[in-house]
C-alpha cells in the first residue's frame, strides 16, 4: 500500500506539444492518499486511461514525477513498481489453469513455492475462487476471468495500488453489482489504495471514497461524491454527475444577485466578477428546484415543455427564457399547466466564472 | 433440436454437387477404375484386381520415394514452421515498416510455382548463377546437377524460400490480434520475454500454427513443380520425390495401372496423415 504524488505531470502524445490541446494530460498535482479507493471518473477521451498508464509505469509521462511513497519511480519500468491493474477486457493466461494463473506473478518473482501455495490458497478464499482452481482459465464466465486477473494482482503481497480500468464493462448486470461490493469489501478489509477508472457514475459514486472528475486532460474535481453533488467546482461536473445534470444558466450576477432572462435570482453570497472573465453562469441541480403558481408569489416564469415519469420522481422539462430548465419533482406533486413558476433555493445556487466555480462572500 | 426434413434443400446444394463431381469425384473415380485394370492401348482394359497395388507397395522404387518424400517434407516443416515463427515475432506491429515487411513477404508467394523453379536453376548454375558461380569461385565444390546433396540443399533452399513466408504471415496475423492489454498484463506479473512467448503468443498463435503446419504438410508432400524444374528429380533419382516418381511412372512409362495405383495410396496416406495431425494437433491444444 502506498500514497501516490503526482508532481507537475503532464503527457502529450506528440513529440513536440505546442498547443495545449496537445497535451493529453495538462500539468496536474495531486495526491493520493494510502489506502483510499479512487474513481477516476470522465467521457471518453478525457484522459483517464492516460494517467492510470502512467501511474502503473506502461506509459512515461512528458512532464512531472510520480511519486510512491515519496519515491520518485517515474522511470522505473512496470514490473518493479509493485502495482496490479485489472483490464476492461478479462487478460487470463490462456493455457494454465486458475492456481497457475494466480501464481504466475509469483513465480516469475522466484518467490519459493510453498509461500506461492499459501498465497495462491488464501487468494482464492478471498475471490471464491477456490472450488475451480484446478479448472482451466479459457473455459470460466467473463466475472471469474476478472476476478482472477484481479487475483494475480492480490497474490503480491507488496501491492502498492491496484489499478482497474473500466473492469466491469464486459460483466452482465446482476454480477456487476456483486462484484463491485466484493470490490468494496476486499477494500475495507485489506486497505488497499484502489484507483478504479469508469465513464459510469454509479458504478465511480457506489465505489470510491473520493471521485476524480477528468475533462479534457484535467482534473476538474477530486472530491467525495456529496461534494460533487452539492458543490460542483466545474460545471461539467455538474452536467456530468446525477441525473438528469445540473441546470447551468449564463448570467449576470450583482452583488447577491443574478439576472436571467431579465429575472432575478437570488444567490448564497455576494459574488464579483473576477478580471478577464468572458462568461458567467449560474448552476442549479434539479433536485433543489421547486414549481410553484404565479399566485403564490415566488420563483421565476417558465413554460412547461415536457414531464417525464422516471420511477420514484417526475422530471419537469421547462423552458425559462432561452434556456431549458430541468425540475426534480415528487411522483404526487402536481405539476401546474400554465403561470408556471420556478423556484430556486438560494443556498444551492452555484456561481461559475468560465466553468469554474466561485465562492462567494456572506 | 428437432430439424425440419426439407428435401427441396437438396436443389439448392445441386449445383455444387455437380461441380465437385466433375472437378473432383468423376475425375478420382476414373484412376480409380484405370487402378484396377490393366491395358495395351486401343480402349482395351482387362480386370487387374489389387494387382498393381501389390505392385506398387512391394517396389524398392516406391519405397524410396516415399522415404525421400517424409526425409524433405520432415526437413522442411522443421525450418520453415520455427523460421516462420521467428521471423513474425521479429516483424514490426506498427509504422511504416508493416507495410514494406509484408509486401516483401508476399513476394515469394506471388511468383508462378515453375518461376521458382527456373529462377533457382538459373540462381545456382555454377557458370552463370549468381550463387552457384559465386560459391564456385569461394573455392567451394558446388554443382545441383551432379552432387546429391547439394541438389536436396538447393531443392529445401528454395521452398524455404518459397514458402516460409507463408507461415510468417499466418503467424503475423496471429499474432497482431493479441490485444495490447495481455501485454501489459505480463509486464505487471513481472514476465520473462520467454514466457510472453510461451504463455499469451503461442497460445494465441495455436490456430494459425495449426494451419500454417497442415498447409505446408500437404503441400510440401505434393510437391513437383519446382524440384521438377531445378534437378528434375535428379541426379540420378535423388530428388525424385512421390509425384516426380508419380508421372514419370505415368507419362514417361505409360504404366496407367501402376500409376494409378501409386496415386490412390499417395492420396490416401496425405488424407490419413493430415488427419493424424489433425486431431493429434487439435486434441494437444485442448489438453493443454
Amino acid at each position: 500500500m502506498a500514497r501516490i504524488d503526482l508532481n507537475g505531470l503532464g503527457h502529450s502524445y506528440l513529440k513536440r506539444p505546442q498547443a495545449r490541446a496537445d497535451w493529453a494530460l495538462k500539468r496536474m498535482d495531486r495526491t493520493w492518499d494510502d489506502g483510499g479507493a479512487y474513481a477516476l471518473l470522465g467521457p471518453s477521451g478525457c484522459g483517464k486511461t492516460t494517467l492510470l498508464n502512467i501511474i502503473s509505469g506502461l506509459l512515461t509521462p512528458s512532464e512531472g514525477q510520480i511519486l510512491f511513497d515519496g519515491q520518485d519511480v517515474t522511470h522505473l519500468p512496470t514490473a518493479q513498481r509493485n502495482i496490479a491493474q485489472v483490464f476492461q477486457f478479462p487478460v487470463i493466461y490462456d493455457t494454465m489453469t486458475v492456481y497457475e494463473n494466480l501464481a504466475f506473478p509469483l513465480k516469475n518473482r522466484k518467490v519459493p513455492a510453498d509461500q506461492i501455495d499459501a498465497r495462491v490458497r488464501e487468494i482464492a478464499g478471498m475471490l471464491e475462487l477456490k472450488d475451480r482452481l484446478h479448472r482451466k482459465a479459457r473455459g470460466l464466465t467473463a466475472d471469474a476471468k476478472q476476478k482472477i486477473s484481479l487475483g494475480r494482482g492480490l497474490v503480491r503481497s507488496d501491492v502498492a495500488a491496484i489499478l482497474f480500468d473500466e473492469p466491469l464493462t464486459v460483466i452482465d448486470p446482476q454480477l456487476k453489482w456483486m462484484l463491485r461490493s466484493q470490490l468494496k469489501h476486499l477494500h475495507r478489509r485489506f486497505d488497499y489504495t484502489m484507483i478504479y477508472v469508469t465513464h459510469d457514475q454509479t458504478e465511480a459514486l457506489t465505489f470510491a471514497d473520493k471521485v476524480v472528475v477528468m475533462y479534457e486532460g484535467e482534473i476538474v474535481q477530486m472530491g467525495t461524491p456529496e461534494e460533487l453533488f452539492e458543490r460542483p467546482a466545474h460545471t461539467f461536473v455538474g452536467y456530468f454527475i446525477g441525473s438528469p445534470g445540473m441546470n447551468i444558466l449564463p448570467a449576470e450576477v450583482e452583488g447577491a444577485r443574478a439576472r436571467v432572462a431579465g429575472h432575478e435570482i437570488a444567490l448564497p453570497g455576494r459574488f464579483g466578477r473576477p478580471a478577464g472573465t468572458t462568461k458567467l453562469e449560474i448552476g442549479i441541480r434539479p433536485e433543489f428546484l421547486r414549481l410553484g403558481r404565479a399566485a403564490d408569489g415566488e420563483g421565476v416564469p417558465a413554460h412547461l415543455k415536457a414531464v417525464e415519469d422516471v420511477g420514484r420522481f417526475r422530471i419537469a422539462r421547462t423552458r425559462l427564457g432561452d434556456y431549458e430548465v430541468a425540475v426534480m419533482c415528487d411522483e404526487h406533486d402536481e405539476i401546474p399547466a400554465d403561470d408556471l413558476r420556478v423556484v430556486f433555493d438560494p443556498q444551492r445556487v452555484n456561481v461559475y466564472a468560465d466553468g469554474h466555480r466561485m465562492e462567494g462572500e456572506a | 433440436m428437432d430439424k425440419p426434413i426439407n428435401n427441396k434443400a437438396w436443389l439448392f446444394v445441386l449445383p455444387v454437387l455437380v461441380l465437385v463431381a466433375f472437378s473432383a469425384v468423376i475425375p478420382l473415380m476414373t484412376v480409380v477404375n484405370y487402378s484396377f485394370q490393366d491395358t495395351f492401348g486401343n480402349n482395351q482394359f482387362f480386370w487387374a484386381g489389387l494387382e498393381w497395388y501389390r505392385e506398387v507397395l512391394s517396389s524398392e522404387r516406391f519405397h524410396n520415394a516415399l522415404w525421400r518424400q517424409f526425409l524433405f517434407t520432415g526437413i522442411i516443416l522443421a525450418i520453415q514452421i520455427p523460421l516462420g515463427v521467428a521471423v513474425a515475432l521479429a516483424m514490426p506491429r506498427k509504422g511504416w515498416g508493416v507495410p514494406v515487411c509484408l509486401v516483401l513477404m508476399a513476394l515469394p508467394l506471388l511468383i508462378p510455382w515453375n518461376v521458382v523453379g527456373t529462377i533457382w536453376q538459373i540462381f545456382g548454375r555454377v557458370d552463370i548463377g549468381l550463387l552457384g558461380y559465386t560459391l564456385f569461385n569461394l573455392g567451394i565444390d558446388y554443382n545441383y546437377t551432379q552432387d546429391p546433396l547439394d541438389a536436396w540443399i538447393t531443392v529445401v533452399v528454395m521452398d524455404v524460400w518459397h514458402w516460409t513466408s507463408l507461415v510468417v504471415l499466418l503467424c503475423y496475423a496471429g499474432l497482431v490480434s493479441i490485444p495490447d492489454a495481455y501485454y501489459q498484463a505480463a509486464k505487471i506479473d513481472g514476465a520473462s520475454r520467454w514466457a510472453v512467448f510461451r504463455y499469451i503468443q503461442l497460445p494465441k498463435m495455436h490456430r494459425v500454427l495449426l494451419i500454417a503446419i497442415l498447409l505446408r504438410f500437404m503441400d510440401s508432400f505434393m510437391i513437383y513443380t519446382e524440384p521438377f524444374v531445378v534437378t528434375g528429380g535428379g541426379p540420378g533419382s535423388a530428388t525424385s520425390f512421390l509425384s516426380i516418381d508419380l508421372v514419370k511412372m505415368a507419362i514417361g512409362q505409360f504404366d496407367v495401372g501402376p500409376a494409378a495405383a501409386m496415386s490412390i495410396i499417395y492420396f490416401l496416406i496425405i488424407l490419413a496423415l493430415s488427419y493424424v495431425f489433425y486431431t493429434v494437433m487439435t486434441n494437444a491444444g485442448r489438453e493443454r
